[in-house]
């Protein structure tokens, strides 16, 4: 494992090249270092979805490079191929719901080999016990809370020990308490391995509380704006919401976001 | 946010939250009745005996006491009991004959050749078309132009295809479920979110364990409500089949009544269909119940 620098240079998306273009992506740079958690913010349908496909592999790009490690990952024409590098967690959801939460848990090391069913099995019981889950192994996705299907999400993930873990909008849905709850459980794994993290987000307590560095996108086509660097504490505490340098970061994300979520609003973006 | 004074956070372990999931199986091991005792001290079947003690008055009532212009040519509920239950039938069919049980046989055989075949071949195809776009692209348009042909217009084809009687039948049943359940099987396969097929691929899996894992489990509720479609129609071909050229079968059995004026037969014959139906299709959800536990406690 280690490692895991992302670099994203020059990025251009456009969808429907031929009729109706849609530019997503206009010339996004970023440099993600290895094991940063890296949080990106910026106004609905501004194509923070499209650079975290991007990078997954799910699509390709128009322009632009992506690297990990130094390695080219993605060019125009050549997407990256999906790997488990670089596990997914959907806005949505995805545990597998025909499969039980310990079989959703071994599924990547199983499909990769790498693992035989026996020590998968033993393996995957180990994580579920360090994430507070051991008394679900067993049920089905569709009988446990959003809660915890989305902690036995980042379960399946980690499994396969990736270099960067992408999460799009992994806590939307969740009400504040179970929020809280949320964030916490995911920094507690983030802090036990040290994965470089890409975190879409819309909930900028969220992205300040998580993030080493938060870059703030413009509305569509969509380029990095400005990129916040979190200096707070590690590990951190709700505390820290109360400290005057948590509130001076809130409050120049806000104006940050604001300047830009105005512009989209007036331009009657609708969300992609 | 700030309410926690001790700015302490709790180990996630001991929040409630984790404590829910130990908490609901014994909650279910609580349940007092099983669902069995549990209809049966409800109303419902109370209602479902009503109902059909309205449906033979009703029956009897048009048939025998008003004799109405429409029924009075109908055999009444008695008539058609007493033959049905006789042990010695005047029309020579009865739940003692042993012809009785050849012609439910041989419609239950030609029934169940045509639906397996049906399965085997209109099961994976479906599949294949929902997950290939290029596969679905070359068969998508013959299928979509075979589909809306009503079966009975296969019917010269079929003889002239198929040498004898049987294998006519057998292929107009088939013919009849088989488009049922490709179609089902297809629109399963499309039905399953874009999500799990990323999920599966960034976990690393290779094409046949994405179809063995994520397809064919996916689209499975669709597939069984395919089924139950496709043997209703296979029932409904099947009929048309054995009016045309069968020798046995109750289709055959309820024509031949009727060219020979032995009306109770052709009720009997009738309910016996809808006996055999039910049966048929309550099988298929059994099995599907079965193979798709993760839907079942979903709901």
């Amino acid at each position: 494992m280690g490692l895991g620098a992302i670099s994203v240079r020059g990025a251009t998306k456009v969808y429907n090249p031929d009729e109706a273009a849609i530019l997503a992506l206009d010339n996004c740079s970023m440099e993600i270092g290895a094991g940063e958690f890296s949080v990106v913010v910026g106004p609905s349908g501004c194509g923070k979805t499209t650079l975290l496909n991007a990078i997954a592999g799910f699509h390709d790009l128009t322009g632009g490079e992506i690297l990990l490690d130094g390695a080219e990952l993605s060019s125009p024409g050549r997407p990256a191929k999906p790997g488990a590098d670089r596990i997914v967690v959907f806005q949505n959801g995805a545990l597998f719901p025909w499969m039980t939460i310990l079989e959703n848990v071994t599924f990547g090391p199983l499909a990769q080999g790498r693992l035989g069913p026996r020590e998968a099995g033993a393996e995957a019981l180990a994580m579920l016990e360090t994430m507070g889950l051991s008394g679900i192994a067993s049920d089905y996705p569709g009988s446990v809370s959003s809660g915890m299907r989305r902690r036995a999400e980042i379960a399946r993930a980690m499994m396969n020990r990736p270099k960067v873990l992408l999460l799009d909008e992994p806590f939307r849905a969740m009400d504040a308490l179970t929020k809280t709850v949320a964030h916490q459980f995911l920094l507690e794994v983030y802090d036990r391995t040290k994965p470089t993290v890409f975190f879409i987000t819309h909930d900028l307590d969220e992205a300040i509380f998580l993030a080493t560095k938060v870059y703030i996108m413009t509305t569509r086509p969509a380029a990095i704006k400005k990129v916040l660097e979190v200096d707070l504490p590690r590990p951190r505490s709700y505390k820290l919401l109360a400290s005057a340098q948590y509130q001076a970061l809130r409050q120049e994300c806000q104006e940050t976001v604001r300047a830009e979520a105005l512009k989209a609003f007036t331009a009657g973006e609708r969300e992609m | 946010m700030t309410d926690n004074p001790s700015g302490i956070i709790p180990a996630v372990e001991s929040l409630p939250l984790a404590e829910a999931a130990t908490a609901e199986p014994q909650a279910a091991a609580h349940r007092p009745r099983g669902p069995l005792a549990k209809w049966l001290t409800s109303p419902a079947p109370w209602l479902n005996v009503s109902g059909i003690l309205g449906f033979l008055l009703l029956w009897h009532l048009l048939t025998t006491v008003l004799r109405l212009p429409l029924f009075d040519k109908l055999p009444g509920p008695l008539e058609t009991v007493g033959e049905w239950f006789s042990r010695n039938p005047t029309y020579g069919i009865s739940v003692f004959t042993v012809e009785y049980y050849q012609h439910i046989g041989l419609s239950c055989l030609r029934v169940f050749l045509a639906f397996l075949l049906a399965t085997a071949l209109g099961v994976p195809l479906g599949l294949l078309m929902g997950w290939k776009k290029t596969f679905c692209d070359y068969t998508f348009p013959v299928l979509e132009l075979l589909r809306p042909i009503p079966m009975l217009a296969w019917v010269p084809l079929a003889i002239l295809m198929w040498p004898g009687r049987e294998t006519s039948i057998v292929f107009l049943t088939f013919l009849g479920s088989f488009f049922a359940t490709l179609l089902n099987s297809w629109l399963g396969v499309k039905s399953i979110d874009r999500s799990y097929f990323r999920a599966a691929a960034s976990l690393g899996a290779s094409e046949s364990l994405l179809f063995r894992k994520i397809v064919w489990p996916g689209a499975m509720p669709f597939v069984f409500t395919g089924l139950q479609i496709s043997m209703g129609y296979a029932w409904f071909s099947l009929v048309a089949g054995e009016m045309l050229a069968g020798e046995f079968g109750l289709g055959y059995l309820i024509w031949d009544s009727y060219i020979l004026v032995q009306y109770p037969v052709i009720i009997i014959a009738m309910f016996t269909l809808g006996v055999v139906g039910s049966l048929s299709s309550l099988i298929i959800r059994l099995v599907g119940n079965l193979l798709i536990k993760w839907k079942v406690k979903e709901a």
